[in-house]
């Protein structure tokens, strides 16, 4: 029996990423990172700043992602987020900038408690991929 | 009758103006189909959230503290509409459609005694209604600098919107925008969002074995603002591939109706040019008929 189950990334603008032949995903969900293989449970969740990692015939794949849902049903598996960049075509550069933003918007302090939990997610996470 | 020189003068502008028109309608042309493209690529983003949000709101455990994104305030006493219309005119019958359905609207609000307030996204609908509704108008929302429609803009927009709804500023939203059905048809439409109208009938039937990651209330806290965004995001891009259909029309009526026009001035031109001549003719042939 195959162990591949469908992928869809969506983004507002269009639809990212489809693949029909993942093994494995990988998602940074809220209350911590999540796997999913095939035959999971029906599941909805949402994502925090994270790294989606994805496993498939053609090996592996990295995506930075800053928010999304995912949802997950007869082995199709749906992410919708508004940010999400392959980790290869992200230039040192860009990432710096992100960095540089988030930094300066969690020294302010008029940000709730979650707001400012999610940045520092995102800066941690961008540490690590620079 | 015009002088023969003023005729010409006339058949040139005319001619030039038609150039221009028909100018404008190739680059609507060329736009329209972007847009047309990125509204269809952005639905499948704003299905499957309706989607979730359809599910979820189904399988909320308690309906009392339901997010009041979902359920209202309880009240609808103040209404807020979101009027979106385009940045730059000449595109026919574009924004005053939008206007005339969102007047009708307010018009009945007001005879309900509802009190109104409005936002206005796009710098046209904002000149059309400041006349009348001026004292109304709280905000005025305009992207003349970004290109396209982006995701960035509707977050902005949505961030207006749920500020003032958290501050209790109003309690029921509505948007107004035109839908793109095709190049001579748009159809102006009203949505409310907030509280959200669940759309019964088109669902899929999904059973309740879903497992939520924390539980459906903070789920939904989290989502609903983003569908705000995401409803907001979808009407600017049926905004503007309507916005283009539209220009396109209008622009190739007046093209049309430009090549009418130089035609018939043709025709006097070359009236008034042979009515010279003969009446030159007879002089000369009178003047030698005298001798």
């Amino acid at each position: 029996m195959s162990e591949e189950f469908k992928l869809e990334v969506v983004n507002p603008e269009k639809s990212f990423l489809s693949k029909d032949d993942v093994t494995e995903v990988v998602v940074p969900a809220f209350e911590g990172e999540m796997g999913i293989l095939k035959d999971h449970i029906s599941i909805i969740s949402f994502l925090k700043p994270g790294i989606i990692k994805l496993y498939s015939k053609s090996g592996e794949e990295k995506y930075y992602v800053e928010d999304g849902i995912i949802e997950f049903k007869n082995n199709n598996l749906s992410i919708l987020t508004s940010s999400i960049f392959n980790i290869k075509d992200m230039e040192k550069s860009k990432i710096d900038k992100m960095l540089r933003v988030a930094e300066e918007e969690t020294a302010k302090d008029n940000i709730s408690d979650q707001a400012k939990y999610l940045i520092d997610q995102k800066i941690e996470v961008l540490r690590t991929i620079n | 009758m015009a002088s023969l020189d003023d005729l010409k003068k006339r058949i040139a502008s005319v001619k030039s103006t038609q150039k221009i028109t028909k100018a404008m309608k190739m680059v609507a042309a060329a736009k329209l189909k972007r847009a047309q493209d990125s509204a269809e690529k952005g639905r499948p983003y704003s299905e499957k959230m309706n989607n979730i949000i359809l599910n979820l709101s189904e399988g909320i455990s308690d309906k009392e503290n339901a997010p009041k994104l979902l359920s209202g305030t309880g009240k609808d006493q103040i209404h807020l509409c979101i009027v979106m219309t385009s940045d730059r005119g000449l595109c026919g019958g574009f924004n005053s459609n939008i206007i005339k359905k969102a007047k009708s609207y307010f018009s009945r609000l007001s005879s309900e005694g509802k009190e109104l307030k409005i936002i206005t996204v796009g710098s046209k609908g904002n000149d059309q209604l400041k006349r009348v509704f001026g004292d109304k108008i709280i905000e005025n929302i305009s992207f003349k600098n970004s290109k396209n429609a982006n995701f960035f803009d509707a977050e902005k927009v949505s961030k207006i919107i749920i500020e003032k709804f958290q501050k209790e500023e109003f309690d029921v939203c509505t948007i107004f925008f035109n839908q793109f059905k095709n190049v001579i048809t748009q159809i102006p439409q009203a949505q409310q969002i907030i509280p959200l109208k669940t759309e019964t009938g088109e669902k899929e039937k999904l059973g309740d074995n879903y497992e939520f990651e924390p539980d459906e209330d903070e789920i939904l806290t989290n989502l609903l603002p983003k569908n705000i965004s995401t409803q907001i995001f979808k009407a600017m891009l049926e905004n503007s591939a309507s916005e283009q259909g539209a220009r396109m029309s209008a622009m190739d009526n007046a093209t049309r109706n430009a090549g009418e026009m130089v035609d018939k001035l043709t025709i006097e031109y070359n009236r008034s040019r042979q009515a010279a001549i003969t009446k030159e003719l007879i002089e000369i042939i009178s003047g030698a008929e005298s001798l």
